[in-house]
């Protein structure tokens, strides 16, 4: 057993800690910063599963908000219509958006990439005015006000245990969204290292060349599909529960174009990816808000630009900038930076034994 | 019966006629060269065998069961693999992996077993595992299974694709240009791999190659297409001294 946890290569030791620090970190930060913390975790929830069709199934969606609604609106209104529990809600509303995901996968078998980025965008788009509509079950757009979770009395023991103050609420709800997000990325890891996951990965590849090893490209290209927006339901359905609210505007265009470029920006196709990305996703727009106006060197007319447009421009920005210096996203540059360290290390320690390192190109 | 039966089998591409009421059979336990000229209509054959086209008319046969109409990524349930002319291998994946997808029909654990994971999907996947590194080893890349296919010289590339074709456990195995692209000692190498496909792995093949004398050496009847008609069949040696053949030869160069 010692000699297996000496011998475990360094990503699982980076589990490990961003396991404890995450578990740790909301009892040194304030309540409101717990509050924010969890939203960000949210928006990595339905990164992961936006990653799980952009990247591991090649699958493009520009509307990935609309699944996130669905599933926010469905614990929402369980909870308030028929007083459910919030809790049991979560999972509800993440199987029907992912059935909902499964069967929107039929139509999009049809279109090409652009038409299919066409079709996201356009459901994105479409999203806040159908919400309004069905206003006995959605109260239109006045929205849903929900009542502020209570945590259990075992989470507000250990909390104060700990910490010596009393849980809030919104610590409560980052506990709850953490445990979501790990139970998910355990999921996912699984998923795309097997048989169904590698079937995805192929197909992205090649279609030809997958359906003649029998994959059923269009099945597969479903069950992404589905995944994917069980992972938004889940979120959504937790976003309702940190907001304490849901109406329309809550689910703008801008949210699926934070999460396809939280996806991008954390590095497509890669598990740790959707977490850099969702955090960058997140606090990327509160931040620059702020930093932009308070730097003296920043022409104050420019400075002013910046804030008015809002997170859109930096979010460009920052897309372009990743785009050329950074093509495989956070993940992808920290892995190469690793990657050549290492090497240089090792051929350090090579000159000194004399020894020359193996040619990778002979096999 | 033939393993493999096509019959009258025609492809059109627009104006273009790639496949004129082609018809010839593969019997079990033959190697079948199929020859002819630059665009005779060699790959499309391949492709509608395979369900990546769909025959104007005509019917393929496998065992005696058509499969004409079934979903491109059942041909390989019926017993039937390839390679391609231009290798189509999963680029973002090892060795090992190209080969477990080969391995896909051979697994039937459903994604919720193995994201859960269940210890049934989890035993599949290391005998799947086990599986894909023999046939690895058999092909002679033991020592690459891990290595990402990118990083893999050409001639390495073209094995790795035999044995993501040979771990579905085909019967009979479509072959596009083998011995295209490789080196010289590297071709020798293909026709003894083939060889022992055939003889130790018990595989039947129909395979296209331009390189002659690997035709010759290999193969136990060779069919000749010319601008997508059938011209001739027979025994290597029979269809080098057919007039037909080498007029299309003479007359494409
Ligand atoms: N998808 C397609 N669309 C239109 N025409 C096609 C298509 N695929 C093949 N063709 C045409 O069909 C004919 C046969 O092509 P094919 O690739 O089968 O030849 P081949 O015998 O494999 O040749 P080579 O030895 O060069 O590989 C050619 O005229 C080609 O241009
Ligand atoms: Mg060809």
């Amino acid at each position: 057993m010692l000699q297996r946890i000496r011998a475990a290569p360094p990503r699982y030791w980076l589990v490990v800690i961003a396991v404890l620090f995450f578990a740790g970190f909301p009892t040194v930060i304030s309540s409101f910063q717990a509050a924010q913390w969890a939203n960000a975790l949210i928006l990595v929830i339905a990164i992961m599963g936006l990653n799980i069709l952009v990247g591991y199934s090649g699958q493009l969606s520009l509307g990935h908000g609309a699944f996130m609604a669905l599933g926010a609106y469905t614990s929402a209104i369980l909870a308030h219509r028929y007083k459910m529990d919030y809790l049991l809600t979560v999972p509800i509303a993440g199987l029907l958006t992912g059935l909902v995901g499964f069967l929107f996968g039929v139509p999009a078998l049809r279109l090409s990439a652009l038409y299919l980025a066409l079709a996201t965008f356009a459901l994105a788009v479409v999203t806040p005015s159908l919400i309004k509509r069905p206003v006995a079950l959605t109260n239109g757009v006045n929205g849903i006000i929900l009542l502020p979770p209570d945590p259990p009395q075992f989470a507000k023991d250990a909390f104060s245990a700990v910490t010596g103050t009393v849980m809030t609420s919104e610590q409560w709800t980052y506990y709850v969204t953490f445990a979501w997000a790990l139970l998910l990325f355990w999921l996912a890891w699984n998923l795309v290292r097997h048989r169904s996951g590698r079937a995805m990965r192929a197909l992205r590849d090649g279609e030809v060349a997958a359906a003649a090893s029998g994959v059923n490209i269009a099945g597969y290209k479903m069950l992404a599909f589905g995944i994917s927006a069980l992972y938004a339901g889940i979120a959504g359905s937790l976003f309702g529960m940190s907001s304490g609210f849901v109406s329309p505007d809550s689910f703008p265009v801008g949210l699926s174009i934070q999460l396809l470029v939280g996806a991008v920006i954390g590095g497509l196709a890669s598990i740790p990816g959707p977490l850099a990305g969702g955090i960058f996703a997140y606090f990327l727009p509160i931040e620059s808000n702020q930093w932009v106006p308070a730097q003296t060197w920043i022409p104050t007319q420019i400075a002013s630009t910046v804030e008015k447009a809002g997170p859109a421009v930096t979010y460009g920005a920052i897309l372009i900038l990743i785009m050329i210096f950074a093509p495989n996203g956070i993940v992808g540059l920290v892995t190469s930076g690793y990657e050549r360290l290492r090497r240089r290390l090792r051929g350090a320690a090579d000159r000194e034994t004399g020894q020359a390192p193996p040619d990778p190109q002979t096999v | 019966m033939a393993l493999l039966e096509i019959r009258e089998l025609s492809v059109r591409f627009g104006g273009v006629v790639a496949l004129d009421r082609v018809s010839f059979s593969v019997d079990a336990g033959e190697v079948v060269a199929l020859i002819g000229p630059n665009g005779a209509g060699k790959t499309t054959l391949f492709n509608v065998i395979t369900r990546v086209y769909k025959p104007s008319s005509g019917s393929v046969l496998i065992d005696g069961e058509p499969v004409s109409r079934v979903s491109p990524h059942h041909v390989v349930r019926h017993g039937l693999a390839r390679t391609f002319q231009n290798l189509a291998l999963f680029r973002s994946m090892s060795v090992l992996e190209n080969v477990l997808v080969g391995d896909h029909i051979r697994t039937r654990s459903g994604w919720l077993e193995s994201t859960i994971p269940m210890p049934g999907a989890m035993r599949a996947e290391s005998a799947a595992r086990k599986r894909a590194m023999e046939m690895i080893d058999f092909v002679g890349l033991g020592a690459a299974a891990t290595r990402p296919i990118a990083a893999l010289p050409f001639g390495t590339q073209k094995r790795v694709e035999l044995a993501r074709a040979l771990v579905s456990k085909p019967r009979i195995l479509l072959l596009d240009e083998p011995a295209g692209g490789i080196s010289h000692e590297e071709v020798d190498a293909m026709a003894q791999l083939l060889r022992r496909i055939h003889d130790q792995l018990d595989v039947t093949m129909l395979l296209v190659e331009h390189h002659m004398a690997f035709v010759m050496g290999i193969s136990d009847r060779v069919v000749v297409l010319d601008f997508g008609k059938k011209i001739a069949e027979g025994k290597p040696g029979e269809v080098q001294r057919n007039p037909a053949v080498i007029e299309a030869y003479l007359g494409a160069a």
